[in-house]
Parts: C-alpha cells; structure tokens; sequence
C-alpha cells in the first residue's frame, strides 16, 4: 500500500425500517499521492457515499478507509471536501466564509485576513468580499466554496459534482481554473462527476463505478497536459477514450 | 495557488443617484395616511359621544386626555405605569432566557426531546389565565406572580421556536464544520446558533405581546397596583375614561416594546433576504 488514500473492502448500509439499503459493497481503490483520479459513475452508483466515507463524515458499515499511516474515523484536516451543495454560512459574507476553517483551527485575525484575501483573489472573487452568499450567482458561490476549502491548506481535495450545477461555460471556465490551482501544487485530487468530458479533461486516470460502487473500468488517461476542451473535443486519443468509458457505462447499465 | 482569472459574469454594482423624494416618499405616505386615520377617529369618537352613544359607554377622547393629565399630575399615572412595565421586563426575560436555554439544551437531546414532547404540548395548550389561581396560592397577589405569570406565557412560546429553529439546521452546514476540523462546541457556535437565530428571534418576538397580556391578566385577577389593577378599578365605578386611558398607556408600553425587538431583528438577520 503506497497510496496517499488507501480504501478496502468499504460497505455502506443505511437502515430504513427493518431494511438495510446498501449503498456501496466492498469497495476498494488505492489513490496515488498527487494525482488526480476522477471517479465516473451515473446517479445512485454510490459516488457520494463512497466520497462522504473518504472524507470521514460517515462511518463504514464495513472496511477501512486509511489516509497516510491512520485510519480514518472522522474528517481529517488534510483533507478537504467539496460538496455537491453549496453549503457556505448565510449569514457570513464572503471574507468570512472563506476565513471559517481558519478560525476553527485559532489562526489570529490579522494572518487569517490576509491569507482569504489572497484566497478570494485566486479565486477571482476580489470585490465581492463584503457580499452575503444570496447575494452572489451560482458560479460565485462555488468559487467561494472552493477558496474556503483551500483556506483549510488541504493536501488531498475531495469534490463530489463541484460544478454539476452550473451551465457549461462556467463550468468550463472553472475546469480551467481548478486545473490551474492544481497543477504544481502536488496535492491529490478525487474528482466525482457523471460527464464523461468532465472525467477525461480532469484526470490522470478514469475509475468507472457500477452498480454499489463495483468498479467496471480503472484506466490512466494519457492525455497531455495542459488541456484545452475545444481542443481535445477533436483529438482522436479523446474520442477513443470517450467512447470506451461511455460504453463502459453502458455495458454496466445493461446489466 | 496562482491568480486566476477576474470575474466576468455575475452582478456589477453601481450607485443609484436617488432624490429625498424617492428615497423616504413610501414610508412618508404610509406615516401621513396613518396619521390621518388616527386623527379621524378621534374626531368621530369626539362627535358621536353623547350625542349619539351614551358617553358613559364610550367616554370621549377629550376626557380620556384629561383622566391622563390628572393621573399624571397626581403620579396614579406613573407608579402604576412603573409597577407593570416591571412586571412586563422580569416576566420576558424570564421567561425569554428559560425558553432559549431549554430550546437549545432539549432539541440537541434528541432522545429526551421525543420523550418530553407530548408534556410540553399539553403544558402549552393549557390557557394560562387558568393558572393564575395557582400561581396566587403559591406566590400571593404581589408582584412575583404576575412576573411568573408572563413568564409561564413567554417561555413556551420562546422554547417552542427555538427548538424548532435547532432542529432545522442544516445537516450540511453542521457537515462542513466538522470537515473543517471543528468539534461540537465549533459546530454550537458557529453554525446551530446563527441559523437558529432566526427561530429564537420569531419566539421573541411573538413572545413581546403575551409578556404584557400574561402580566396585565395576572393584575386583573388580584391585584391592589398595576395597570390591571387600574382598569379594574376604573370599571367598578363606572370610569370608562379612566379604563381607556389605561388602555392608551399599555398600547404605548405595546409599541415600544415592539420597537425595541424589531431593532434587535435587524442587526441580527442582516444576512436574510432583503424583501423581509
């Protein structure tokens, strides 16, 4: 076991009544340490399940999830996570949203200010600082998000459909700025999406999830970086790729 | 952590050159119509007083100001005045602090909260002018019962909203404190607190008017001060002006009570949207 995120043989139940609804059955993935691995699946594979398991905030019904050395039995703060929703304070503007884990981890005031300033701008938020996340668009509001997860200085990022909400040029556009924040900062990303360009444009490597978390296809994405989606929409390695993992998903579906 | 792009979409925010006109004119016209009202039925009541409805029924505005100067003159006005708002005051933050305590403290208890449910409902549902007889047996017919009183009232209309306030926090919120490495008291703090806010406040709120009704009904019970006391006593000689009178000096205590948590509302829910 060499990965940064180690995970074996994870089961996930959650009881309703007298049934048991299994979410995930014996999962297990290794995650190299500075990669970025985005994970595909449809709805209802247990995407979500598995990356709440990875984050810490549920526990396993079976199985480990190790992070490093430790076993993981609640978040850690290595790790940042980047739900599906957006889920900043209401009632803290935007500098303090995104100074929150800061606070909790008693950075004094003056240092804090200044590293969500230089947050805000990396994010491309500057100006906004005083704003209410009501008062921002859908896409501000994930930027936001996004700088109050880095705030934490996390090595490893989990994002579970960070930009399935938006419509497509923003999220090209913030495709090109996560790539952008990644690329040389030797953190470990595990992206979830249900779009196949999204996975491809994204990852080193492609781990198509099946029904309960089975995984149907784990294949490197050789790709040269850096990407241009107009560009890469016409490569005939692209295309090839494209059309293995959406048969992938379709030979699972058929199932 | 390289800089990237500046935002291009979203919202631009510019200065409105606005006159005084557009700025007040709405709440100008509402403030004159209201006054308007006012004056009406004054004048009405002023002229329909015994001349078409018996004045001792009705009494008349000139009278009621009159009964309040005299009672000023001779200070009635002011001890009595005095004696319930302070009634008022205790009750509420009596009953207000007891409420937001046990609010907070029963909805994060799960368990107890299924198990006390059912006793705090009936407890609510119960009039609590039908325990003023209790109260006088346990407290007398001075000032602690009419306090406990309104407070009795306050309290579950506070603990009920708070409660419920605690047990809408979003799962999410308090999810991604704790990825953020806080414990229980981080999440207390900086997330079930804030988003109850607006729980507590609701309670509050609400619980203003009942504070006064709860303290007024105690004094009309058994009392020998008090504005309950002076309505009452009004009334059995026949004194209409003085009862209305009485009623000028607590829908004035009303308003400003209102006024005041009306300005705590404000600066506590900024963030909410602005239509509210």
């Amino acid at each position: 076991m060499t990965g940064v995120l180690n995970v074996d043989g994870l089961t996930k139940q959650f009881a309703k009544d007298d049934d048991a609804i299994v979410a995930l059955r014996d999962f297990s993935l290794e995650i190299a340490e500075g990669s970025f691995v985005t994970v595909l699946g449809r709805s209802g594979c247990g995407k979500s399940t598995m990356l709440n398991l990875l984050a810490g905030l549920m526990e396993p019904t079976n199985g480990t999830v190790r992070y490093r050395t430790e076993t993981l039995t609640g978040p850690h703060p290595e790790i940042g996570y980047l739900t599906q929703s957006d889920t900043l304070m209401p009632w803290r503007d935007v500098r303090r949203n995104v100074e929150m884990p800061l606070e909790i981890r008693k950075v004094p005031s003056g240092e804090r200010r200044s590293i969500a300033a230089e947050l805000i701008r990396g994010v491309g938020l500057a100006g906004f600082e005083k704003h209410y996340p009501r008062e921002l668009s859908g896409g501000m509001r994930r930027r936001a998000s996004l700088a109050r997860m880095l705030a934490g200085r996390p090595a490893t990022l989990l994002m579970d459909e960070p930009f399935g909400a938006l419509d497509a040029q923003l999220r090209t556009e913030l495709q090109a700025e996560l790539l952008r924040l990644w690329q040389g900062s030797g953190q470990t990303v595990v992206f979830v999406t249900h779009d196949i360009e999204e996975a491809l444009l994204l990852g080193d490597r492609v781990v198509v999830l099946g029904r309960l978390g089975r995984i149907v296809l784990d294949r490197a994405v050789d790709l040269p970086r850096p990407r241009d989606v107009d560009l890469l929409r016409v490569d005939p390695a692209f295309v090839a790729l494209h059309g293995e993992l959406a048969r992938a998903l379709k030979e699972e579906a058929a199932q | 952590m390289t800089v990237a792009a500046p935002v291009t979409t979203g919202p631009v925010v510019i200065p409105r050159d606005r006159s005084w006109w557009q700025k007040h004119g709405t709440t100008t016209t509402v403030w004159l119509v209201r006054v308007a009202l006012v004056a009406i039925l004054l004048v009405l009541w002023e002229i329909a007083a015994d001349r078409w409805i018996d004045i001792t029924y009705v009494s008349r505005p000139s009278d009621i100001v009159g009964r309040l100067g005299d009672w000023l003159a001779d200070g009635t006005l002011w001890t009595n005045t005095w004696i319930t708002v302070q009634e008022i005051v205790y009750g509420f933050l009596l009953g207000a602090a007891a409420g937001v305590v046990a609010g907070f403290v029963l909805a994060s208890l799960n368990f107890v909260y299924r198990v006390l449910d059912p006793f705090v409902m009936a407890l609510y549902a119960i009039p609590k002018v039908a325990l003023a007889p209790l109260f006088i047996v346990w407290f007398g017919i001075g000032m602690h019962m009419k306090v406990l009183l309104a407070a009795a009232t306050v309290f579950f209309l506070v603990f009920l909203n708070t409660a419920a306030g605690v047990r809408e926090v979003d799962r999410g919120l308090v999810d991604a404190v704790r990825l953020m490495g806080g414990g229980r008291w981080d999440v207390l703090r900086k997330v079930v607190v804030p988003s109850s806010m607006t729980g507590v406040l609701t309670g509050l709120k609400v619980a203003v008017p009942y504070a006064l009704i709860g303290t007024v009904i105690g004094e009309l019970v058994a009392s020998n001060k008090g504005l309950g006391y002076l309505i009452n006593d009004s009334a059995s000689q026949f004194d209409t002006a003085g009862v209305f009178a009485t009623l000028v000096v607590l829908s004035v205590i009303a308003g400003v009570l209102n006024v005041v948590v009306s300005m705590i509302g404000k600066r506590v829910n900024r963030w909410k949207p602005l239509d509210d």
